[in-house]
């Protein structure tokens, strides 16, 4: 069984709690001032991967656990956040203000660190709560020519290099099994991350972080995508209350809905 | 229609006409080129109807459409996807390997037959099937792929919600084929009529199954698919417990005809399954009528929800923001307040 080797890729975006604004210009979301944290989903991945070392749940155990994360110079914070959770590294891959990857060219990026990190499971978040694209994984493990199990909620370690993944589908669950090398992608089920302690977090400051530019890795930014505007939704008026239940069927009745 | 489809048709048709003399024999000619190929579920031989939401879509694009559909016993499937009008053909291949939608086989097998064909545009659901399946088309083709889109305004131009649909974007891509997945409540599916497509077989590269598929577990239910279910009663955490929920959601359902949602409060506390989780993370709901009971409308639960027809809220927190979108509501205890109203429904 092979030791593995585990890559995180973690995205910083805005903080979940936090309503996002459509800017003035109507190009983007405002994010200046605005709290950013890791991507829920990547908190589970990084959880999973301190998990599956902490109960050796693995027969081979684990190498190494690499954060990675492509973005401004702000993104190296939700890797010294990952770190702070148990990641032994980080990669930080440096981005211009306001660049950012579109997820087939974040899993070229991937792609590249999967083979200078020699990683054989990668896990990664089912999606990012900004752009909601639900790519980046699968798109990596095409590249790769990996299995993939998707939106994971169980993720067991058999003999062999097996890995068997319980996956959230429409109408409940499905197990499908692969060997390694491989990818997963977390869904909210699969654990409850842990909050950083603090000496942790002190730990985290000392632990490796390396900077490298998407030149490094041989690549460009290359964007297939052209945002040509950014609304808000069409605002729902909410309607009146009513006192009592007689008057809810009423009201339901007025708007066709009964 | 919804109203961020309704809003972005007005938008597109009203730009199309101040612009149409320029424009029109340019699209007429690209229009002739544009082909695209819909992707379509199937579970054990039976055809997702859901799943032809992606020729509505297509229709909407304009040009030829063609049909995909695999597995192990496909046939009957195929035949009845070839009664949709306007389709011209449905590929299919029988192959007990594309059963359970694999997509490490099942990928490079789409891409086999895209190629093949030609195709300019590639559509499915933005379901579990089409989530797992169509990015790794997309990286296969090296295309970036359009999750999940709400309206369709050109060839290369779509809408899409951000950011747990907080904001709607509208994105153009300069890739030659588009990979797209659309949100199943905003193209309502296509109806098999008196349409009679080809059916060809398709190529089958037989790719090796790097994943094998082990088990499911699905949830059983009687009640309409939440997905498309035309009313839906939803609960949450105010229901206290999984008895509880039982008790009252059930009956409520049952009174409605309504599928059974759940906001993750609910789910996380045990009272609900995964699968009927309604926001972000989950299932994406926009029937006639959504019924809210004891959920407080937090924003991941709002992008699940927030486009249907009528929403309706019970809440004992008059505050609560569900209030803001609901066309009406009723502040009060939901033990007291739900069966009272199940009670009224049932006896009208």
């Amino acid at each position: 069984m092979s030791a593995l080797r585990i890559l995180v890729p973690v995205k910083r975006v805005i903080d979940y709690a936090v309503k996002p604004r459509v800017n003035k210009a109507m190009t983007g979301v405002e994010t200046a001032g605005v709290k950013h944290s890791m991507n829920p989903f990547d908190e589970l991945s990084v959880e999973e991967s301190v998990r599956i070392r902490e109960k050796k749940r693995a027969p081979g155990g684990v190498e190494d656990i690499c954060a990675i994360s492509a973005g401004p110079a702000k993104a190296a914070d939700v890797l010294r956040t990952a770190m702070a959770m148990g990641a032994d590294r980080g990669v930080h891959v440096e981005l211009r203000d306001g660049e950012e990857l579109e997820p087939l060219a974040a899993a070229k990026v991937l792609r590249e660190a999967v083979r200078r990190q020699r990683s054989n499971l990668v896990i990664l978040g089912k999606q990012s709560i900004d752009d909601d694209a639900a790519q980046t994984g699968q798109m990596l493990a095409g590249l790769l020519g990996w299995p993939q199990a998707t939106q994971a909620s169980a993720v067991e370690f058999g003999e062999g290099d097996t890995v068997t993944v319980t996956k959230e589908v429409d109408g409940g669950a499905e197990t499908v099994r692969a060997k390694l090398p491989m990818v997963i992608t977390t869904d909210l089920r699969l654990n409850e991350p842990r909050y950083a302690s603090l000496p942790n977090i002190m730990k985290a400051k000392k632990k490796k972080l390396e900077k490298v530019s998407l030149a490094d890795y041989g690549l460009q930014s290359d964007s297939r995508l052209k945002v040509l505007k950014v609304t808000e939704p069409p605002a729902r008026k909410g309607g009146d209350k009513v006192e009592d239940v007689g008057g809810l069927v009423a009201k339901l009745k007025e708007l066709g809905a009964l | 229609m919804f109203p961020a489809v309704r809003r972005a048709v007005a938008w597109h048709g009203s730009r199309a006409i101040g612009a149409a003399p320029a424009l029109s024999s340019r699209a007429f000619a690209k229009s002739r080129l544009l082909s695209t190929l819909a992707v379509l579920e199937q579970r054990d031989g039976k055809l997702n109807a859901g799943s032809l939401s992606a020729f509505t879509a297509a229709k909407k694009l304009g040009g030829t459409i063609h049909g995909f559909i695999a597995g192990g016993s496909v046939s009957a499937a195929a035949q009845e996807a070839a009664k949709v009008e306007g389709v011209e053909k449905i590929i299919f291949v029988e192959n007990a390997a594309y059963e359970k939608g694999l997509p490490e086989n099942y990928a490079p097998l789409l891409v086999e037959n895209i190629k093949k064909g030609g195709y300019t545009h590639i559509i499915s659901g933005h379901t579990a099937f089409g989530k797992s399946l169509m990015p790794r088309i997309a990286a296969l083709l090296d295309t970036q792929q359009i999750s999940d889109i709400t309206a369709i305004e050109s060839e290369s131009t779509f809408v899409r919600p951000i950011y747990a649909g907080n904001a709607i974007a509208t994105v153009e891509s300069s890739d030659s084929v588009k990979v797209v997945t659309i949100r199943g409540t905003a193209f309502a599916a296509e109806t098999p009529g008196s349409g009679s497509a080809v059916i060809d077989e398709g190529v089958d590269p037989k790719a090796e199954a790097l994943s094998e598929w082990v088990s499911e577990e699905l949830a059983k239910s009687d009640r309409p698919d939440l997905a498309t279910a035309k009313r839906v009663v939803s609960g949450g955490r105010g229901l206290k417990s999984k008895e509880d929920f039982d008790n009252i959601m059930l009956p409520l359902a049952d009174s409605l005809g309504a599928a059974v949602g759940a906001s993750r409060a609910a789910v996380d506390s045990g009272y609900a399954d995964n699968s009927l989780q309604v926001g972000q993370t989950g299932k994406v709901v926009a029937p006639e009528l959504y019924m809210a009971v004891g959920i407080s409308g937090a924003i991941q639960h709002l992008a699940g929800m927030k486009d249907s027809k009528v929403i309706a809220a019970i809440n004992k927190d008059a505050d609560a923001p569900i209030f803001q979108v609901a066309d009406v509501g009723l502040v009060g205890d939901l033990f007291e307040k739900v069966p009272e109203f199940t009670e009224k429904v049932r006896s009208s």
